[in-house]
């Protein structure tokens, strides 16, 4: 029980074996803590920002939502619109195919009849200067001619007047 | 136990050292011994948990160590204000390595000799801290880094300033540097021997109950129970104070 040399040796191995923790074993140990005391935090930090990265985009997605609903009533209307105007130049177009048509029509009457008038004048004509051949018995001259136009313009304008 | 020994040679044979005398001086072989062993065996396990340790995943191990590290850490925290690199590892050594070597206590005192004797091996203490060469050796070491931090940190004027003119200034030198001495002495002193007294004292209160027949079965096992709170609070204090030692030596008044 008395004091000897042990006590050198065992301050020596006392200072060995605090150098080999403050070495090997202290800094490891606060390494790693560290390192895991961040990673925590990142972990809780990651967490916080995918909560509100959730948020705005669960906020997008409904505003997203409405704009196309917006969007797609909008496009509805258009398309009913184009549909109605659509049908309103179908009728345009097909009324004045219509009245082209009616004025073709009226104008090919007017042909026949333009036509007719003017057969029916020449056969008049003829069969005045028929008449008139065989009232004067021999062809008419020219004199002739000349005198029954004035005739007959004299029957028309007196017609007329 | 049943050895053929009267009480007081039984309970002498237990208080004696393996020695060795060599021309350096006489070496307590079992006190080195063991507390080679249990240090040894302290920072090898430390050692391996922290390079097999994860970040993410800590197994049984790990978390010990961590925990350990945690309450060291936190103790040093509380009371040591400056920033000191050795001081926590040195305060966690303390604490574990004391501890260790006080659980050796709780094994039954006859299983170490009697085991060794069969090697030839006739006197075996296996409780390092029962032998005051090793308190004082951790103690004293502890008091030549208060003197080094005093030192380091107020400056050798400093220093001198504060054995030499306080408390009553300067007139009074003589009585100041008395009374430092027996402050600053009886810090080591005092840490050496209660860690010592504690365990010289349990650890012969198992040889008693060795003495005792049968009845040591019913009375080892409380004092054993009681003895592992004695331990723990005994390598605690050893290390609180070397803390609280070196804490005041960073001080600066």
């Amino acid at each position: 029980m008395d004091i000897n040399a042990t006590l050198i040796g065992q301050m020596i191995t006392f200072a060995l074996f605090v150098w080999f923790t403050m070495k090997y074993v202290w800094p490891e140990l606060e390494k790693i803590l560290k390192a895991r005391q961040q990673k925590v935090a990142e972990g809780l930090a990651a967490a916080e920002r995918g909560h509100k990265e959730l948020e705005i985009s669960q906020k997008y997605a409904i505003q997203h939502i409405h704009e196309a609903r917006s969007r797609a009533v909008e496009a509805l209307e258009q398309a009913k619109k184009q549909a109605a105007l659509i049908i309103e130049q179908a009728k345009a177009e097909a009324n004045r195919e219509r009245e082209q048509i009616v004025a073709l029509g009226h104008g090919e009457v007017d042909l026949e009849r333009r036509k007719a008038r003017e057969e029916l004048q020449q056969e008049l004509i003829d069969l005045t200067i028929a008449s008139s051949e065989k009232l004067l018995g021999r062809v008419m001259t020219e004199k002739d001619h000349q005198e029954l136009l004035e005739v007959g313009m004299m029957i028309d304008s007196s017609r007329k007047g | 136990m049943a050895e053929p020994l009267d009480a007081p040679s039984y309970i002498q044979h237990h208080l004696e050292h393996w020695e060795l005398t060599t021309r350096f001086g006489t070496f307590n072989l079992d006190t080195l011994l063991f507390s080679w062993l249990t240090g040894i065996t302290f920072l090898l396990l430390f050692r391996i948990v922290v390079k097999r340790a994860t970040i993410e995943t800590p197994g049984f191990w790990q978390n010990f160590v961590e925990l350990l590290y945690e309450f060291v850490q936190t103790q040093v925290k509380e009371t040591f204000h400056g920033r000191s690199a050795l001081i926590g590892p040195l305060a966690l050594t303390i604490f574990i390595w004391v501890f260790l070597m006080n659980l050796m206590d709780l094994l039954p005192v006859d299983l170490i000799p009697r085991v060794v004797g069969y090697f030839g091996v006739h006197y075996m203490k296996s409780v390092p801290t029962t032998d005051p060469n090793l308190t004082l050796g951790m103690s004293i070491s502890v008091f030549l880094l208060i003197i080094f931090y005093s030192i380091k940190i107020k400056g050798m004027g400093g220093f001198l300033k504060e054995i030499t003119c306080k408390p009553f200034g300067p007139w009074f030198l003589p009585i100041n540097l008395i009374l430092k001495l027996v402050e600053e002495l009886a810090k080591p002193i005092s840490l050496g021997l209660r860690l010592f007294g504690n365990l010289y004292a349990g650890e012969l209160i198992f040889i008693l109950i060795g003495l005792l027949g049968y009845w040591q079965w019913i009375l080892g096992f409380p004092w054993a129970i009681f003895h592992i709170l004695v331990i723990t609070i005994q390598a605690f204090i050893f290390m609180m104070l070397t803390i609280v030692y070196l804490s005041l030596a960073h001080e600066d008044h």
